[in-house]
């Protein structure tokens, strides 16, 4: 269920981000002001952006988690949430060496749009402290998706208020991606697309190692008894793949 | 109608089974009474009947009412006495009971009947922390029957109670009562007496189920062999 | 529904007043803040945006203090349960809790607000009161929703004390812009007129989003 067309999904994701670096390095022109280091916009606003939409999207998983209590939505929601994470740290530190080398800061308070990721990523950093808090397996997937739903609606939120507070203290410093010339275009639409094949394709090899990792364990219980495998050693903020796992096959 | 059908309840607990394919029906005004080693799945059966935790797998009517889905008409209608007494230690025992009693939509004239039943009165506006553990076991014996509910679901009811205390809370909780019962007891030979139907557990599945009549105290010692 | 969430704010008022865990503790912290103020930045009267930092992270931690004690008493003598077992509508516990932290709220800056006008606050507090009222209004209406939420979810973990603040800061960040934006000019010693609108409006639709997520989440929270 999970395993499906992994192999050619990494083959095209590969493929993606060898072309998007050709293209960062040998295509697009160098920018005015900035020169070299301007080109580190093409990783960080598209790790930023599919960060705020794997936020986004992990909210929507919990909110399928809670309507149809199956626990395959919280897994989804956890790794979503959780590479998102991963991607949003590498948005602040490419965000930061970015104001560093055009403003001589490692970090800038007014630009609002990495002012309101540090905030949001100082939220989501308490998602698995969270987990890892609740030691019943059912309570921790329901709190964290509604913890995933209310953090999901934060984001625009957020973004909104952050941005007003300062809207009229300076004008944007790291602008924005309007008005760009047709190459640079490009070059960003591809590396969009190809920093959203190698989230989906992370998300899904870690569901795929979890799920094969839950029907390992039922297997061995059928096969040993309860006690054979004993289903966790201590808490975990990983979710339970509930004993569905042992009936689902089509790996 | 049974006051009790379960067709293969299960409830799992992450990956552990917690209960699993229990099956039973319980005619009303009868008294089931559940045996099992610690950590068998009695508590967790009560709290499954009682509406708090939901079934994961298989068909529960309590009164007549479907699990999970027709849960909200079966509460009002049940009574739960558990491991805790459910009640606020700052408070006293009138200001707990009138609060559930509001919350169950009873007149307050109860309350005071029902402190007389337990032989509360005139301790009942002191805090129940100063209370002694065998009192806050009546009041909470008092809050379970203050709805008079249809099923009484007792979790080890008798602990902390003298034998004073036993025989007085009896018309209220035991057999006299008439209400249908299920009682998760530890003591072989108390709780076969007023038992119908016998339910021994062993890792959430079902070791003995059987009328009382076919069951020995020493059967029920086996269970926790 | 009413009935409940009366029976409900009775309960929580009588163990409140029985114990004093929470507001006389909240508005002490604020009082303490102040003076810490005064001595961590070595001024004796501050105005405009520096008088409405201190205001709203004052009342901000106090809050948080509040917040994670609103549900300490139910999970540990089994208020859930309780609750749980009787025939109302769930929701009405949340509609209790956020009123009852609104409650707190209310007293901590009858409290606090008195005390940083006396401390710390350099211009006078009379004419800009009315506004100042309103804006702590509406930030209190988030500041209960978002506690409620979070001292909610933090009670039943481990860490309970240290998650709820965790938790809550971050979501409370657009409070603190809203109300301490729109504070900034009814503390400054040239008034230049009112409230600008546009944080009223963040503050409101703020409350209004979180709100309503609160109350259609809440019973997932509840139930097992």
């Amino acid at each position: 269920m999970y395993g499906k067309g992994l192999r050619s999904l990494s083959i095209v994701t590969v493929a993606a981000m060898a072309l998007a670096l050709s293209l960062v390095f040998f295509y697009a022109p160098l920018e005015a002001e900035q020169g070299f280091l301007q080109k580190i916009f093409y990783i960080h606003v598209p790790l930023a952006i599919i960060a705020l939409c794997g936020f986004v999207v992990g909210a929507l998983f919990a909110i399928a988690h809670l309507r149809t209590r199956d626990s395959s939505w919280d897994m989804r929601s956890y790794v979503t949430i959780h590479m998102s994470l991963i991607f949003a740290v590498g948005a602040l530190i490419t965000g930061s060496i970015w104001a560093k080398g055009s403003w001589g800061h490692w970090w800038v308070w007014n630009e609002p749009t990495l002012v309101s990721f540090l905030i949001v990523f100082l939220l989501y950093a308490t998602y698995q402290p969270l987990r890892f808090a609740i030691e019943d397996p059912e309570r921790q997937s329901r709190y964290a998706s509604v913890f995933a739903i209310t953090a999901g609606a934060f984001v625009p939120m957020n973004f909104i208020a952050v941005r007003l507070s300062t809207a009229y203290l300076h004008p944007r410093v790291l602008g924005g991606t309007s008005n760009l010339p047709g190459s640079m275009r490009l070059t960003f639409m591809v590396s969009l697309a190809a920093v959203t094949l190698l989230f989906v394709t992370m998300c899904k090899y870690e569901l795929t190692a979890k799920h094969t990792r839950a029907q390992v364990r039922a297997l061995r219980r059928r096969l040993v008894g309860e006690d054979g495998s004993p289903a966790r050693r201590g808490r975990t903020a990983v979710p339970a793949m509930g004993t569905q796992a042992a009936g689902r096959s089509g790996l | 109608m049974p006051a009790l059908q379960l067709e293969g309840l299960a409830r799992h607990y992450g990956e552990r089974e917690a209960l699993s394919d229990v099956s039973l029906t319980l005619q009303e005004g009868q008294t089931l009474v559940v045996f099992g080693p610690n950590g068998a799945g009695k508590s967790t059966l009560l709290r499954v009947l009682s509406t708090l935790l939901r079934p994961h797998a298989g068909r529960v009517q309590v009164l007549g009412c479907s699990l999970p889905d027709e849960a909200w008409s079966a509460r009002g209608r049940l009574g739960l006495l558990g491991h805790e007494p459910l009640l606020y230690r700052e408070l006293t025992a009138r200001e707990n009971l009138r609060y559930h009693a509001s919350l169950h939509r009873v007149p307050q004239e109860r309350v005071e009947r029902v402190i007389e039943g337990v032989a509360m009165s005139g301790r009942e506006d002191e805090p129940l922390r100063t209370l002694s553990r065998g009192m806050v076991q009546r009041v909470a014996i008092a809050r379970a029957v203050l709805h008079e509910p249809e099923l009484l679901l007792l979790d080890e009811p008798h602990s902390n109670l003298d034998p004073a205390g036993i025989e007085l809370v009896s018309p209220l909780i035991g057999p006299a009562s008439g209400r249908t019962r299920v009682i998760c007891s530890h003591d072989p030979e108390a709780g076969l007496a007023g038992a119908d139907l016998v339910l021994g557990l062993r890792s959430g599945r079902t070791a003995l189920l059987l009328p009382a009549g076919e069951v020995t105290a020493g059967k029920i010692r086996e269970l926790y062999r | 529904m009413r009935r409940t969430v009366g029976a409900l704010l009775r309960k929580e008022l009588l163990v409140e007043l029985r114990t004093f865990e929470s507001v006389p503790g909240m508005s002490l912290f604020a009082v303490t803040t102040f003076v810490v103020f005064h001595f961590a930045l070595n001024r004796s009267s501050v105005e405009g945006d520096l008088a409405a930092g201190i205001l709203w992270v004052t009342l901000l931690f106090a809050a948080i203090l509040g917040a994670n004690r609103l549900f300490v008493a139910d999970a540990d003598q089994g208020g859930f349960d309780g609750f749980l077992l009787a025939p109302v509508d769930r929701s009405a516990m949340m509609v209790a809790k956020v009123l009852t932290m609104l409650a707190y709220l209310v007293v901590l800056e009858l409290v606090a607000v008195p005390a940083f006008a006396i401390l710390l606050l350099g211009p006078p507090l009379g004419p800009a009161l009315p506004q100042l009222i309103a804006v702590l209004a509406l930030g209190d209406i988030g500041i209960a929703v978002i506690g409620t939420l979070v001292g909610a979810l933090a009670v039943q973990t481990r860490a309970r004390d240290l998650l709820g603040p965790l938790l809550a800061l971050p979501l409370l960040v657009p409070i603190v812009i809203g109300g301490a934006r729109a504070t900034a000019p009814l503390l400054a010693f040239s008034h230049a007129g009112g409230v600008p609108a546009r944080w009223l409006l963040t503050l409101g639709l703020y409350d209004l989003i979180f709100g309503l997520i609160a109350y259609a989440l809440f019973d997932f929270l509840l139930e097992d």
